[in-house]
């Protein structure tokens, strides 16, 4: 079982509540991915609309929550929302997003450091969304994070695992649980991500922005496991030359 | 007197409370995080704090997110 931080989790995909059509239809595909995680993030409140509360279809009891510093531009920015996270009742578990650029939205490493620094020593429990650096992820896990969140691809692309080399890396010498994050689009990236030998995935836009999310939640769900259980049971060495499936000797008779 | 309030200038009047200030506003206050002069403040003082003139106001709570 997947342990983060003295925290058990049955299952290995994390789930987003962004980009859904209706807090009613977010609900019920988190029901279907099976997710014990779930990230939320923090915005002002619409005051002419007081009452559109996520919070209100939101089982607490049901899932951990793991608000995200999306939006921060710099290491005091996120280490702002954090605490502000912190005072909405979001507890200790955040996820750090520091993405200086809003083109391509990817993380700052050196920013995203230091608020790993500061926040692990306030009792955060961090789990930075980073680059697909191997370096980098061993100084965050000496920074004090507790799971490192390497990007598949840049967030909301859906194009897949593109950093495989490097995660491979990353998860032969971690101490502290890989999850990938950003870019799986497909249930056939999750499972990639999860053979690879990855602790788990987050998954949010490419569930929130299917035909049929709750379907979408469920084909996930299960290529997480499938990845996972082939990850376990060894999967075979991959070769440049053929090796037959059936017998060589006993072809005597042919010629 | 004004307050600014998530970017909006908001007539209140002198004395008002966060708690009276959110109560107006139609939020609860359990859905809400208050900065108040860029400091956050507890669930607690929110009945105690009175806000000043000028005063900046940021009401934040949980949306969907990645």
């Amino acid at each position: 079982m997947l342990t983060i931080a003295g925290r058990k989790f049955r299952s290995r995909l994390f789930g987003g509540t962004g980009k859904f059509s209706s807090p009613e239809v977010m609900k019920e595909a988190l029901a279907a991915s099976g997710c014990e995680m779930v990230t939320v993030a923090l915005r002002r409140i619409d005051l002419n609309n007081p009452a559109d509360d996520i919070m209100r279809v939101l089982d607490r009891d049901r899932y951990l929550f793991l608000p995200n510093t999306s939006g921060a531009r710099d290491a005091g920015e996120a280490i702002r929302l954090a605490r502000l996270a912190r005072a909405s009742g979001g507890g200790e578990w955040l996820k750090l997003e520091v993405t200086p650029d809003p083109r391509t939205l990817l993380p700052d490493p050196i920013e995203t450091l230091k608020a790993t620094e500061e926040l692990a020593k306030e009792g955060f429990k961090v789990l930075p969304y980073m680059n697909a650096d191997p370096i980098l992820a061993l100084r965050l896990q000496d920074a004090g994070a507790v799971a490192v969140m390497p990007l598949g691809s840049p967030i909301g692309t859906n194009q897949g695992v593109l950093t495989r080399f490097q995660i491979e890396i990353i998860i032969a010498q971690a101490r502290v649980p890989v999850i990938v994050d950003a870019g799986l689009g497909a249930p056939s990236h999750v499972a990639e991500a999860m053979e690879m030998g990855a602790d788990a995935v987050l998954v949010n836009t490419a569930i929130a922005v299917a035909g049929d999310p709750v379907r979408m939640a469920r084909a996930f769900a299960m290529a997480v496991e499938a990845g996972r259980i082939a990850y376990e049971a060894g999967l075979g060495t991959v070769s440049k030359d053929a090796a037959p499936s059936s017998p060589e000797d006993g072809l005597g008779f042919l010629r | 007197m004004k307050v600014l309030c998530n970017g909006k200038a908001q007539e209140i009047a002198p004395g008002t409370r966060v708690a009276d200030c959110l109560r107006e506003l139609g939020l609860e206050a359990s859905s809400v995080v208050v900065e108040c002069d860029g400091k956050i403040l507890t669930r607690e003082e929110y009945g105690s704090h009175v806000l000043q003139d000028g005063s900046v106001l940021e009401l934040i709570r949980f949306v969907g997110g990645g």
